[in-house]
């Protein structure tokens, strides 16, 4: 594998433009710009070899790990779902799609799909409303400012196996804290608990991963109105603008890149979602809380049905694929034209 | 853990966007009694579940039982002195620290030594690598986990540090490298040229120049890669046993099998996520400058 990293990326440094060392520094400072071709004068040619071995030695580590571990399992997961294996022995028992008709046409997965999708856009409906409502109202010079932050963090920095297993506890019916609060104030919870009934269980859970990720949200928008020119606001207060109308007119506006790579890391990663689940529910009760994940780990785990796993996970990447290509299409481009007016103030 | 790795990218892309602009001071000043309100109930709703865990550990389990919402009476050490004598948790740290280690040491070596050429070479295909890089951050780590943990069993690396730490570290280095780069980049030029003056190879730059330079970089993407190992779940759950097994697996086994010691299973949980907030607390700032790409010499 070692190998074949290293000669993909010697011819990339072969056809490198011999530039002399100063103009490669100087032109490496302007590097917003893509890399120059430049005419090929092949001058220098030690020196070039030399600088071709160089950047081979260097990325060929990295993008070794990058083959053996994430490309290659990719490529693999889709060879194994055109065929049916236990996980062990060679492959042999060809079934061309057979595997993708018994993930798409099972209830169980498709439920486990429709999950995933609500879980998507609750988690922006959510998090960017209240996350960018917090993050604007906390903008501002404030005592304690800096342990807000690091607190606003800390949900975002547990494992999501340490706090499912607090939610866990302190979802447990009857005992657990939220049933014993909801008791004291003349409520009650399901029997079976929140995580335990069939409505209230993904409620439950995108609940508990509205506190795990709100943090980062707000965490995130905050770096963004960090970034947005003070002139402006002085600009629109001397127009005699409302405080409102400059977050609306003004500071929203100019978060729209921030916000919209936020709401496209929620989207990936509540595609991906599984620890928590597995924690929480493991998927129930009655699969109501499943998602793509959690059934092709069951699959290929506990039923070694790892054609099965394979088409799913392939089904789960072409669904991420769409969906991030639908969103760089419609919604991320917009930042091409604010990105340049933006440069361009900056740069002055 | 998958998604968790995947937020901070959102600070990198956010951050590159931003960096080339000053920090602003704040217009909107002051706080209303409204603001303090809120900041209040945000870190109570951030924080509450946090500390009900860590306060819960001490208390007996009865008193768990009959008076979960006060404090506890009596408080007891007993359940974090349990976790403490208890050589099954110091096993699992063992297992977690070292795998952390391995993944941060791989993480933190190939990624600058990638981002290094990618940042201050001039070559044709420079875009196409850093595209590579790119394009590896969009990758659900879920896609490819049952043909990698077959392809681990089948290395002979199932059930040992490296057999984690190898592929942990290959997920991380898309946003490593991404966070990397454009430090490097920011590293004036007459730096390099005056090394060269002095006789410098480029490799030499590298090393004597370049790598002190880039410190806070390097310590920003130790830290996400250590405390992205560090709670790690998914493939620590396929691939690793018994005794290699790392404290989120061990945490998730003590509360299954320990459902009637809940305040135990607080304790436990408590002590297990310390070290990573530590960590990640300490360097907070360091980490979300660095996502900023802010060079701070």
């Amino acid at each position: 594998m070692i190998d074949v990293a290293d000669e993909a990326t010697a011819p990339v440094g072969a056809t490198a433009s011999p530039a002399t060392s100063s103009l490669t520094t100087v032109a490496g400072r302007a590097s917003a710009r893509p890399a120059a071709a430049g005419p090929g004068g092949r001058r220098g040619n030690g020196a070039s070899l030399r600088k071709r071995l160089e950047i081979a030695a260097f990325v060929a580590p990295a993008l070794a790990l990058l083959g053996l571990f994430v490309v290659v399992p990719v490529v693999r997961a889709v060879q194994i779902s055109f065929y049916r294996w236990k996980g062990y022995g060679p492959l042999q028992d060809f079934i061309g799609l057979d595997n993708y008709r018994r993930v798409l046409d099972n209830p169980e997965f498709v439920e486990a799909f429709q999950h995933n999708m609500i879980i998507v856009v609750a988690s922006i409906a959510i998090q960017l409303p209240l996350g960018l409502a917090i993050a604007l109202l906390l903008n501002r010079k404030m005592r304690f400012q800096g342990v807000l932050r690091t607190v606003i963090f800390v949900p975002y920095v547990i494992s999501e196996v340490i706090a499912g297993v607090i939610w866990y506890q302190m979802f447990v019916p009857g005992e657990g804290i939220i049933d014993t609060v909801l008791d004291k104030i003349g409520l009650s919870g399901p029997e079976q608990g929140f995580l335990g009934t069939l409505e209230t269980s993904l409620p439950a859970l995108v609940a508990v991963l509205t506190w795990k990720y709100l943090g980062m949200a707000i965490i995130l928008f905050l770096a963004g109105l960090q970034g947005v020119p003070e002139e402006l606001y002085e600009a629109a207060q001397l127009d005699g603008a409302s405080w409102w109308q400059i977050q609306r007119r003004v500071t929203i506006p100019m978060l729209g890149p921030t916000l919209r790579t936020w709401a496209f890391l929620s989207m990936i990663g509540s595609l991906q979602l599984f620890d928590m689940v597995w924690v929480l529910t493991g998927g129930g009760p009655a699969n109501s809380t499943s998602t793509m994940a959690t059934f092709l780990i069951t699959e290929g785990t506990k039923r070694s049905n790892y054609g099965i796993a394979a088409a799913a996970s392939v089904v789960l990447f072409v669904v991420a694929l769409v969906l991030a290509l639908l969103y760089q299409r419609f919604i991320m481009n917009r930042d091409n034209t604010t990105t340049v007016v933006r440069r361009k103030k900056v740069s002055r | 853990m998958s998604t968790a790795i995947a937020e901070p990218r959102g600070a990198a892309a956010a951050a590159a966007q931003n960096r080339t602009r000053g920090r602003s001071t704040n217009v909107m000043r002051g706080g209303s009694p409204l603001i303090y309100f809120v900041a209040l109930v945000v870190v109570a709703f951030s924080v509450g579940p946090v500390l009900y865990g860590v306060v819960s550990g001490f208390r007996t389990n009865g008193d768990l039982v009959l008076n979960p919402s006060g404090m506890p009476n009596p408080w007891v050490l007993d359940n974090y002195k349990g976790v403490f004598s208890n050589p099954d948790f110091w096993r699992y740290t063992f297992n977690s620290v070292a795998i952390a280690a391995i993944t941060t040491a791989l993480v933190v070596i190939c990624g600058v030594m990638a981002a290094f050429p990618l940042a201050r070479y001039q070559f044709r295909g420079r875009e196409g690598i850093f595209t590579i890089f790119v394009a590896g951050l969009l990758f659900p780590a879920t896609v490819g986990v049952i043909p990698l943990f077959i392809l681990i069993r089948d290395m002979g690396l199932s059930n040992s540090w490296w057999g984690i730490a190898l592929p942990q570290a290959a997920y991380a280095l898309p946003l490593t490298v991404v966070i990397l780069r454009p430090f490097l980049q920011a590293i004036p030029s007459e730096l390099e040229e005056a090394a060269q003056l002095d006789g410098a190879s480029r490799v030499g730059f590298f090393w004597r120049v370049l790598l002190p330079l880039s410190g806070p970089g390097l310590i920003t993407v130790g830290v996400l890669a250590f405390v992205g190992s560090w709670n790690a779940y998914m493939l620590p759950l396929l691939l690793l046993q018994s005794d290699n097994k790392t404290l989120p697996l061990g945490v998730a086994d003590y509360s299954a099998e320990h459902s009637t010691d809940i305040a135990g299973v607080f304790a436990f949980t408590s002590v297990a996520m310390i070290p990573a907030l530590i960590f990640f607390l300490a360097m907070q700032n360091r980490i979300v400058s660095g996502l900023q790409g802010a060079v701070k010499g």
